[in-house]
């Protein structure tokens, strides 16, 4: 549209502002991660040099391997309730109903809502005492006394908030799958009705294939963030019992803050980085190819 | 001959397949009706238990219904340390200020990106999208150590460019995509006329872009409403807390008789009814942002 040398400079006056905010707003401070990363550092004393010191020390560390095993158990164990109960949610909404319609409304809501805010509202279904779920399932004669859910057991603990972020981001999955079912063309869908396929024959061997590539990258944006996973946790659990449900996260956060180990908390944080490097390195292949 | 086959196949097929739909319908009509009332049962036992008296609020066990109203719950809230106005303020102040820095810089880099010959665009392009590649949450202590040292910490302003950068690359993805699908004839003849570039922006390709930039706007203020840890980070005097942070502050409140669960989902019930009314409202720009750009 514009060309020329000073339609050139114009454009870059343009693109400045947003170049010189991500300079200074994310490659600086990514920069300054990476060397604090090589030194020992408390805010208090001066940064001392230790070399791989700290990567080293993380290998050594029985609570980061706690915190990284226990946020791939959470990881391995959503992702599958997520994706399968997405996708069934968006089998079911995406006909074209005014109940249908409003369901898938309705499953979206908790999307837009706060992971934190939503935490704060489980933390008070889930409490012993106070919560109604305890309350309903002693009603229904399902237990006896109250379940102690969040902070005393981590499996338990795991479990539930589980069931709160599920019933928090299902229904992110099913838009982006109902987006993908529709626009599975007609006529194909409308041939395999001819050949006489039953729904499930056409929903595995029809609508499946053609829609696997959002599948997997559903999966990716889910393990992504599964893996960066905090606010739940800090609220739910505060990492209790003995942080034994402190996420990855979590156990930078509190290596950075509370405990000021600012160096080994950046070699945490580059190590957790460059795993999700890896993931979203395939969703981005994965979302150019499916805009081509 | 066969095409007549093949219709007369589908006619009868679809036949079938509206009989068993009949049939199936109304079982697969309740599953939708109690998928409804799960999703919304949390919610609905939220703003309850905030309408309830303070004795029942605090009863053990709780009470399904509230056997009383009172917006008791909301009177503690109002006043709860810096009260709800500083938090309230504190919250959509953020908000306000992270959707103006991100549609003040990625609605000139998104026309720069789509109208302009620059060298090494390409490159430009990726290197502002970085922050997709690497997660914030990993970028938070250096990000604490320079707003120290600038002094933006406990700042609305601090806060608001956290959750620019941490929205950027999203609304230039998708301010970029939808600038450069706009028809160029316009701006030929505008620039024919004479107008400048930034009058070719602000006239022709801004209220042509309007979805767009409305969805960058939508996702800028539930990611600013809600974020949660960077806020924690940045904001450590009770006087800048955001709603988020007050309310996880509160749920530890240990000070006579433990927590105070009405306030809490007071609290809770206040925190969502802006996200939820934006939604409802703006729900086709939210499903668009998310098809255009659910790269985040």
């Amino acid at each position: 549209m514009f060309r020329g040398r000073r339609s050139r400079l114009v454009g870059m006056a343009y693109l400045a502002p947003a170049v010189i905010f991500v300079l200074v707003f994310t490659v600086y401070p990514l920069g300054q991660m990476v060397w604090m990363s090589f030194h020992n550092w408390s805010l208090i004393t001066p940064p001392r040099w230790v070399g791989l010191g700290n990567y080293q020390r993380a290998l050594a560390d029985r609570q980061y391997w706690v915190s990284f095993l226990f946020t791939l158990k959470y990881t391995a164990i959503i992702t599958p309730i997520l994706i399968v109960g997405g996708y069934l949610l968006a089998l079911l909404t995406v006909e074209r109903s005014p109940l249908r319609r409003l369901t898938r409304t309705t499953v979206f809501i908790p999307v837009v809502i706060g992971l934190g805010v939503s935490s704060l509202l489980w933390y008070w279904l889930f409490s012993a005492d106070f919560g109604p779920i305890n309350k309903a399932l002693m009603d229904l004669g399902i237990i006896s006394k109250p379940v102690l859910w969040l902070g005393v057991d981590a499996d338990r603990s795991n479990l539930a908030i589980i069931a709160s972020v599920t019933w928090k981001v299902m229904g992110f999955g099913m838009i982006l799958f109902v987006g993908a079912i529709q626009a599975v063309p007609t006529d194909i869908t409308e041939a395999s009705l001819v050949d006489g396929a039953s729904y499930w024959q056409r929903v595995t061997r029809v609508i499946l294939p053609l829609t696997l590539r959002s599948v997997l990258l559903v999966t990716l944006v889910s393990v992504i963030g599964s893996l960066l996973a905090f606010d739940q946790f800090y609220i739910m659990t505060a990492g209790q019992p003995q942080n034994e449900t402190a996420t990855s996260v979590f156990y930078i956060y509190l290596n950075s803050f509370p405990y000021l180990r600012l160096g080994y908390g950046a070699a945490l944080s580059l190590i957790l980085a460059l795993t999700i490097l890896a993931f979203t390195v395939v969703q981005l292949l994965l979302t150019r190819r499916s805009h081509a | 001959m066969t095409a007549t086959v093949a219709r007369r196949q589908r006619a009868g097929v679809v036949a079938t397949r509206a009989r068993a739909r009949g049939r199936s319908g109304y079982l697969l009509g309740a599953v939708c009706v109690a998928i409804c009332a799960v999703m919304l049962a949390p919610l609905v036992m939220s703003v309850l238990a905030s309408v309830k008296p303070t004795a029942e609020a605090a009863a053990s066990p709780p009470t399904y219904l509230p056997h009383g109203l009172s917006l008791d719950s909301y009177e503690r809230l109002w006043t709860y340390q810096q009260g709800l106005p500083t938090y309230l303020f504190n919250s959509l102040g953020t908000a306000l200020l992270a959707i103006a820095f991100t549609l003040a810089l990625t609605v000139p880099a998104g026309y720069a990106l789509a109208r302009f010959e620059i060298p090494g665009k390409e490159v430009i392009f990726v290197v502002l999208l970085l922050a997709l590649i690497v997660p914030y949450q990993a970028l938070l202590t250096p990000m604490f150590l320079l707003f120290a040292r600038v002094g933006l910490t406990n700042t609305l302003v601090g806060l608001a460019i956290l959750h620019t950068a941490i929205q950027l690359p999203f609304s230039l993805y998708v301010l970029r995509n939808s600038l450069s699908a706009v028809p160029r004839e316009l701006e030929e003849a505008a620039i024919v006329d004479g107008a400048s570039s930034w009058q070719v922006l602000l006239r022709i390709l801004v209220p042509a872009t309007v979805p767009a930039i409305v969805t960058v706007a939508l996702f800028a203020f539930i990611m600013s409403w809600n974020e949660f840890l960077g806020a924690l980070v940045l904001m450590s005097r009770g006087s800048s807390f955001t709603l988020p942070l007050i309310l996880a502050a509160a749920r530890t409140e240990t000070s006579l008789g433990g927590t105070d669960w009405g306030m809490l989902q007071a609290g809770v019930t206040i925190s969502i009814i802006p996200c939820v009314l934006v939604y409802l409202l703006l729900q086709r720009y939210y499903v668009s942002g998310l098809m255009s750009g659910a790269v985040k």
